[in-house]
């Protein structure tokens, strides 16, 4: 059931409809079992996997919150008789054990994801080595990848490191903890919550609220015009872009590329978490904003914080921290300093849980290696740009007029733009040597006329789908521009008749301009892949 | 507060207005291209019965016409077939029209029969969007969707020509709100001449079995009209061109089940003599189908065989069924003279 489907409009009004008719305190319930009807319309054979996920995640939060519970209970009972030193040993002894149980946890967890998702991966690459000295090709498996398993898995994992270091407690309802796990508006493309965030709003009970209600829905209908307009659009020319049918499309063709795969991706990813925001809204349930004006980002770490926030968050807080100050780290960190001198000694720990980070990262997007390189290639941007640090710094302070015009700032917001725009499009090609080739072929095929001589019809958009699509741009631009301190959709909340005017003039737009139907590819968002 | 809500109704209704505006404008008019599509919906302005209702595919709205029948037997007939109508239209267009009337035979032609699958979707569309909405339509939708069609966007027919917006021209304009009738009692009128070229016969099968859905829509046909008491005819128009070759095999699968249910089959193929077929003249596209010469000489056949058989006396006495058709055979006659050969 596609957010794009009409099932799926249809099955959400049925959900609001009971939502605020039912008595106050069902309403989580109502949420659970909508959330498994929607994972069973995704594919019946995928609830096991979630069923399992759940049941991990339920037991060793439990037996980890047990034995938390039982070392506190321990240090207050005996805290006249145990010394300081004494508790704190006790403490530690209690963390390893509490250590080892999340370890389970997280290998349980995350082997099922890495299982369904990284297997065919793997043997292709193992298949590949021994086809280089001589061995038969092996026969690589085709899994089943579950419908979000990347994202519920991230956020159950999520949940135990959380129980585990104590800033949450784990939920002694199974049931209420399978609502967290498969809440179904973020289910399937996120964005990832934490527990803390958002397990106190769906299990508290929700009066209806017309101003949320209508700000929810004035975001859903914006999501689906970013996705059927804009994002679907675009998606017929990068389809056709990247086929590459006559192998004519280098040069510019490769830039346009990379421009129409940025408005695909925002179109399609933001347009995603529009609808689940806005839906969640509906049902009085704020969600953590994913993204806050990426395109408008000046450097690669600021675009990072401005874009997929929850998924950078989660791996800062769960990857990137708890690896910079494992006791290896620290180790490395001693040994690097004392070596090779305190200024490489500091940053090498840093820049090698920074590499990890964004291996993983990669990893995450996809089993392949575009996605590997992908990871690694923002990696060194962001070092890169780390290690110039001091140079952009003189920089500004000689320049203090020009780097602090607008002109400066908007130079920088296309530089990185078309930066991130570049590493992005190694999610497109077929693998990392065709997009290599591609980009090379930037520098070296000059065909911008070809443009001017029907090439930019030549790939599947028509004048009139070029007109769309770039108005569509524009209205996005703008509404980025307007939501700079606050969101359009609750300033039209504020007035139900521009609001309903707005949502009309939406509706019949979308309906006209949007890319769905026969003649089109049926297009599921791109994250749900993930 | 009262405001608000009113004109907030006022918005959504207006809207509503507008998207069904752009939903008439929207849809394919079939006047002066694809006329096809524009024949399933002309069934409803008939204001008398018929004698004789015709379904099937292009063979029946190509290879009869209902003016001829009436000229020279009295006999009163419809054709309600479309581009590659499949079995299942067919019997859920004859459900609708047994319905507002009882005629004494319906003919269906077979060829169709080939068919056990939905096939394609500019066809669907030609048939099912020009049914008016009842149980019978979607029943016919359902049956007839091909991978990546929903009922919704024959419900909201917006939903499926809503990119038409760039190719707009005059003719949608023009026929926002009416259509002219482009048939002949639902005969498509033909008077070009392309003969028929090639011998070449059709290409072997690995199974020539007809398909069971098609057999079991066809067995439907055959209970619906008993149902109502109507004489089921079936038959198989004269073609000669390997692309719509009609297998021996699958003539004997025919001829079996209508001997098996006392049903007369009368296969034109092969009878161009008796017929007085020329194929050299009487076809428009190279032996496909028949033109208006062909589709006269085989309608004037057809007639005789029909009154022996049904005891057809004709409606010449009846003014009234005299008046309308002489428009109809007047209006007739002026396009043949005219010619639609581009």
């Amino acid at each position: 059931m596609s957010f794009t489907s009409a099932s799926f409009l249809l099955f959400a009004v049925l959900t609001l409809l009971l939502y605020y008719t039912l008595p106050k305190r069902w309403q989580w319930i109502l949420l659970l079992g909508a959330s498994y009807v929607f994972y069973f319309f995704a594919g019946a054979e995928y609830l096991l996997f979630i069923l399992f996920t759940t049941a991990v995640t339920y037991l060793c939060g439990a037996l980890l919150q047990k034995r938390a519970d039982a070392e506190d209970a321990f240090v207050e009972e005996n805290r006249e008789t145990l010394s300081k030193a004494e508790r704190k040993e006790f403490r530690a002894a209690e963390k390893k054990k509490r250590f080892r149980l999340l370890v389970a946890g997280l290998l349980l967890g995350f082997g099922v994801l890495a299982v369904v998702k990284y297997t065919s991966f793997v043997l292709s690459g193992v298949s590949s080595i021994g086809q280089a000295f001589g061995a038969a090709p092996l026969r690589i498996p085709t899994l089943l990848l579950p419908l979000g398993i990347s994202f519920y898995t991230f956020q159950s994992m999520g949940y135990l490191i959380d129980v585990y270091r104590k800033t949450a407690r784990a939920e002694k309802n199974p049931l209420r903890l399978a609502l967290f796990v498969s809440y179904f508006p973020q289910l399937i493309q996120g964005p990832i919550s934490r527990f803390g965030d958002l397990a106190p709003q769906l299990f508290s009970e929700h009066r209806f609220d017309g101003f949320r209600f209508r700000s929810g829905l004035g975001s859903v209908a914006w999501g689906y015009f970013k996705k059927l307009v804009v994002a679907d659009t675009a998606m017929i020319a990068v389809k056709a872009l990247v086929e590459n049918k006559d192998g004519g499309f280098t040069g510019i063709y490769v830039f346009l590329l990379i421009l129409l795969y940025s408005a695909q991706i925002y179109g399609d990813f933001t347009g995603g978490i529009d609808i689940t925001i806005g839906l969640s809204e509906m049902l009085g349930i704020r969600l953590a904003e994913n993204f806050d004006r990426p395109f408008s980002s000046r450097s690669t770490k600021e675009y990072w914080r401005r874009w997929h926030i929850t998924m950078g968050t989660w791996f800062t807080d769960y990857v990137f921290y708890p690896l910079s100050v494992t006791r290896s780290m620290q180790r490395f960190s001693k040994w690097s300093r004392e070596k090779l001198g305190t200024a490489v000694g500091k940053r090498l720990p840093v820049y090698f849980a920074t590499v990890a980070t964004w291996f993983l990262t990669g990893l995450w997007h996809g089993a392949g290696w575009n996605f590997i390189v992908w990871g690694l290639l923002n990696c060194l941007v962001i070092l890169v740009s780390q290690e110039l640090q001091p140079l952009y710094d003189r920089f500004n302070h000689r320049f203090p007029r020009l780097t602090a015009s607008r002109a400066w700032g908007a130079w920088q917001a296309l530089r990185t733009f078309l930066l991130m725009g570049l590493i992005r499009s190694l999610d497109c090609y077929r693998n990392v040597p065709t997009t290599f080739r591609m980009w090379w072929s930037m520098l070296t095929d000059w065909n911008v006329g070809e443009l001017f001589c029907g090439g930019l019809t030549s790939f599947g958009l028509a004048l009139s789908d070029w007109c769309v699509l770039l108005c569509g741009i524009l209205l996005l631009a703008l509404a980025s521009h307007l939501g700079k301190k606050r969101p359009v959709r609750e300033w039209l909340a504020e007035r139900p008749i521009l609001l309903c005017a707005a949502l009309c003039l939406l509706a019949v737009v979308i309906l006209l301009f949007g890319a769905y139907g026969i003649g089109y590819d049926a297009s599921q968002f791109i994250y749900n892949q993930f | 507060m009262k405001k608000k809500i009113l004109c907030c109704a006022a918005l959504l209704l207006a809207t509503v207005l507008l998207l069904g505006f752009l939903q008439l404008l929207l849809m394919p008019k079939y006047m002066a291209d694809k006329q096809e599509g524009a024949l399933i919906g002309e069934y409803y302005r008939e204001t008398t019965a018929h004698d004789v209702l015709f379904v099937g595919d292009c063979e029946v709205y190509e290879c009869f016409t209902p003016p001829t029948l009436w000229e020279e037997y009295g006999v009163t007939s419809y054709i309600r077939g479309s581009a590659q109508q499949l079995p299942w239209q067919s019997y859920h267009l004859l459900e609708e029209m047994l319905k507002r009337e009882t005629p004494k035979a319906v003919v269906f032609n077979v060829y169709a029969l080939k068919y056990g699958t939905p096939q394609n979707e500019a066809y669907n569309r030609m048939t099912l969007d020009g049914m008016r909405m009842s149980r019978e339509k979607l029943s016919a939708i359902r049956a007839s969707m091909t991978e990546g069609e929903s009922l919704l966007s024959y419900l909201l027919p917006l939903l499926r020509f809503h990119s038409r917006w760039d190719e707009l021209s005059a003719e949608d304009w023009q026929y926002l709100l009416h259509r002219d009738t482009v048939s002949h009692n639902g005969y498509l009128m033909q008077t070009g001449i392309l003969p028929k070229t090639s011998d070449r016969e059709g290409v072997p099968l690995a199974d020539y079995t007809l398909p069971a859905t098609a057999m079991f829509y066809l067995e439907q046909m055959r209970l619906l009209c008993e149902e109502n008491g109507v004489a089921l005819i079936l038959i198989k128009a004269p073609t000669n061109n390997w692309r719509y070759y009609w297998y021996d095999e699958w003539d004997a699968q025919i001829a079996d089940y209508a001997d098996g249910h006392g049903l007369s089959y009368y296969n034109f193929i092969g009878l161009d003599g008796e017929i007085g077929l020329d194929w050299s003249t009487d076809t428009y596209d190279g032996g496909a189908h028949l033109n208006v010469y062909g589709a006269e000489k085989l309608t004037s056949y057809f007639g005789e065989i029909l009154c022996r058989e049904l005891g057809l006396a004709g409606h010449r006495d009846d003014a009234e069924i005299s008046a309308v058709w002489a428009e109809k055979l007047d209006a007739y006659k002026q396009e043949k003279e005219k010619g639609n050969t581009p």
